[in-house]
């Protein structure tokens, strides 16, 4: 495995970047804010013993919807062992985090406040089309869905959100709005579309808090579910 | 307010346009479903005739023609190459749109920009723009096939699942690295290697030419990169690093146009090793130059590109073939142009010139 000085532009820093970019959408997605690794400036790998390896990074990072960028530092720690566990990863932000969404955020919670049943289903379509009305919808299942992509991130895997195949609104508890999302992800590096089922609440103030992640046994014709209600 | 007499000049203007106008009324930023495109291969053929043929050069498992354009001005010689496919992957859907847009770019430029025409006389450009007619029509069929990759062979005897990944199926180191022998994996490389006949149909037809082709494109989605051979780590292109050259200038001239980064290397050291690809497969047969473009975007949208996003693509990774393309043309037509080319040039110039003189003085 590639140890000290990595090249940017391969695959072990770049692997360990996408890391990165699921942690911070675990802490900062939502339904206007989603972010992306932009670029790896440097990489630094190491074996740590009786732990595993440790990369640590230079990148910039991407908000995919102000479009702004912001430099970040950040540590991933892939830890050894037979079974995969998550990666430990240290990174934050102090720009992208501050880009005003609160209105957008507070006009999304109370208009959806007391809706209830299958707000939507193949987002994008076949042809990358998102209607403007669910966008946040889409954002907000990537930032649901970076909770388990960096859960299953490893040195081996690439991962990113295919499809968000249906998005299916559950009744308001404790002042958050709750979802059940059915998303497909992509894993790079196998070329594999993985479904998994997502549940959580998402208010403005709390943000996002996964209750339940559920990988599915597809039908390994990467298809998509049929809308079951 | 229009007369009958104005609006009937309106028409007759239009039908003269339509009778006139030799370029095929087609959307390039939209996707197209296969049998628009194979509509579209036929206009073109007739409305190019005198540079454009088509030929079908083989089948897919479930008995479609797989077809490629042949574009090139007729010298009656036998002629230098460039090969192209497109959508070898049934869900990387901007893959066949660039091609035929490649096709509509050389087909516009090269009878006003002599550089292109200069290349049409010179060599024949072979462009498919859809492989996997199979999987392509798949990936059409509902929401649930969006996301197909691979053909659509059925799995080995007791397998419950369909279909080889084509571009781990070629005669490459094949099954040795970055493959699976679960046929139910997306990177099933096959029962063997060159099992499936749309692999085939390719490699017969590249195979009986190969001497003639200087430069074999192969174009995927996404993840932005140009990848040189070869996909297992344990074998290097004896030309590596001009590969590595003339892509990274290719990626630069991407850059330029729309400031999108695309990333040059091996496949191992950029994305992930791997086997049994076309691309490595033309490499070993000599084919001098190849290389796998993997077009936006960098997981975005992935596989769903928006087609607001098509024109621009295509725009960027049209700039960075034709940086190849240009590149190897004028190194088999013109000789080296730098470093020794230039200077030996000079010299001759100096001795001729000298050689002159002194006969005119004598």
């Amino acid at each position: 495995m590639a140890t000290g000085e990595l090249n940017p532009n391969h695959y072990p820093a770049q692997r360990a970047a996408k890391a990165v970019q699921h942690y911070l959408n675990t802490l900062y997605g939502s339904p206007y804010r989603v972010i992306f690794l932009n670029r790896v400036h440097s990489g630094y790998a190491e074996d740590v013993a009786d732990s595993g390896r440790k990369y640590k990074l230079e990148i910039t990072v991407q908000d995919h919807i102000s479009n702004k960028t912001e430099n970040c530092t950040a540590e991933v720690l892939f830890p050894g062992g037979e079974q995969q566990r998550p990666p430990q990863v240290q990174a934050s932000l102090e720009e992208l985090p501050t880009t005003d969404t609160k209105a957008e955020e507070e006009a999304l919670f109370q208009k959806y406040k007391t809706n209830q049943g299958v707000l939507s289903e193949h987002l994008p379509d076949s042809h990358g089309h998102v209607d403007p009305d669910m966008e946040p919808f889409l954002h907000l299942g990537s930032a649901a869905s970076s909770f388990i992509m960096l859960n299953e991130s490893t040195e081996n895997t690439l991962y990113n959100v295919a499809q968000v195949a249906n998005v299916t609104q559950l009744k308001t508890e404790n002042d958050q709005l709750k979802f059940d999302y059915y998303v497909l992800l992509h894993d790079m590096i196998s070329q594999e579309i993985i479904h998994w089922k997502l549940l959580f609440t998402w208010s403005p103030q709390e943000g996002v808090k996964v209750l339940q992640m559920e990988k599915l046994p597809h039908s390994h014709h990467d298809e998509t579910p049929q809308n079951n209600n | 307010m229009l007369n009958s007499a104005a609006l009937g000049f309106v028409v007759l203007l239009s039908a003269v346009e339509a009778a006139t106008n030799e370029r095929v009324n087609y959307d390039y930023y939209k996707y197209h479903s296969m049998p628009e495109i194979s509509k579209w291969m036929t206009q073109i053929a007739q409305n190019h005739s005198e540079v454009v043929t088509i030929m079908d050069y083989g089948q897919t498992y479930e008995k479609r023609n797989i077809s490629l354009l042949k574009i090139g001005l007729s010298t009656g010689e036998r002629k230098k190459a460039i090969w192209m496919d497109c959508g070898i992957h049934a869900r990387e859907w901007i893959a066949p749109a660039f091609c035929q847009y490649f096709v509509s770019q050389i087909l516009q430029t090269y009878k006003t920009d002599p550089k292109m025409e200069e290349m049409m006389k010179n060599m024949d450009f072979y462009v498919t723009p859809v492989l996997n007619v199979d999987g392509y029509l798949y990936s059409w069929k509902d929401n649930n096939t969006r996301l197909w990759r691979k053909n659509r062979s059925p799995g080995p005897p007791g397998c419950k699942c369909d279909g080889t990944d084509l571009n781990r199926n070629f005669d490459a180191n094949w099954g040795t690295v970055g493959v699976s022998s679960d046929c139910c994996s997306n990177t099933y490389c096959g029962s063997d290697r060159v099992s499936e006949p749309e692999a085939q149909a390719v490699a017969s037809f590249v195979g009986s030419r190969k001497e003639d082709i200087l430069c074999f494109l192969t174009i995927h989605s996404y993840s932005q990169l140009l990848l040189i051979p070869y996909g297992n780590p344990n074998f290097i292109a004896p030309n590596q690093d001009e590969l590595m050259e003339v892509g990274l200038a290719a990626a630069e001239a991407i850059k330029a146009v729309h400031g999108k980064i695309y990333k040059v290397g091996t496949s191992p050291a950029v994305l992930y090793a791997n086997s049994g690809s076309s691309r490595d497969w033309a490499r070993m047969q000599g084919i001098p130059f190849a290389y796998t473009f993997e077009l936006r975007d960098n997981g975005t949208f992935g596989f769903e590109l928006p087609e607001n996003q098509i024109q621009p693509t295509c725009e960027e990774a049209y700039s960075g073939a034709l940086h190849i393309v240009n590149y190897v043309h004028d190194k088999t037509f013109k000789g080296p142009m730098d470093g020794a080319g230039a200077t030996a040039a000079a010299a001759l110039w100096t001795v001729l010139l000298a050689v002159g003189v002194t006969s005119a003085s004598m």
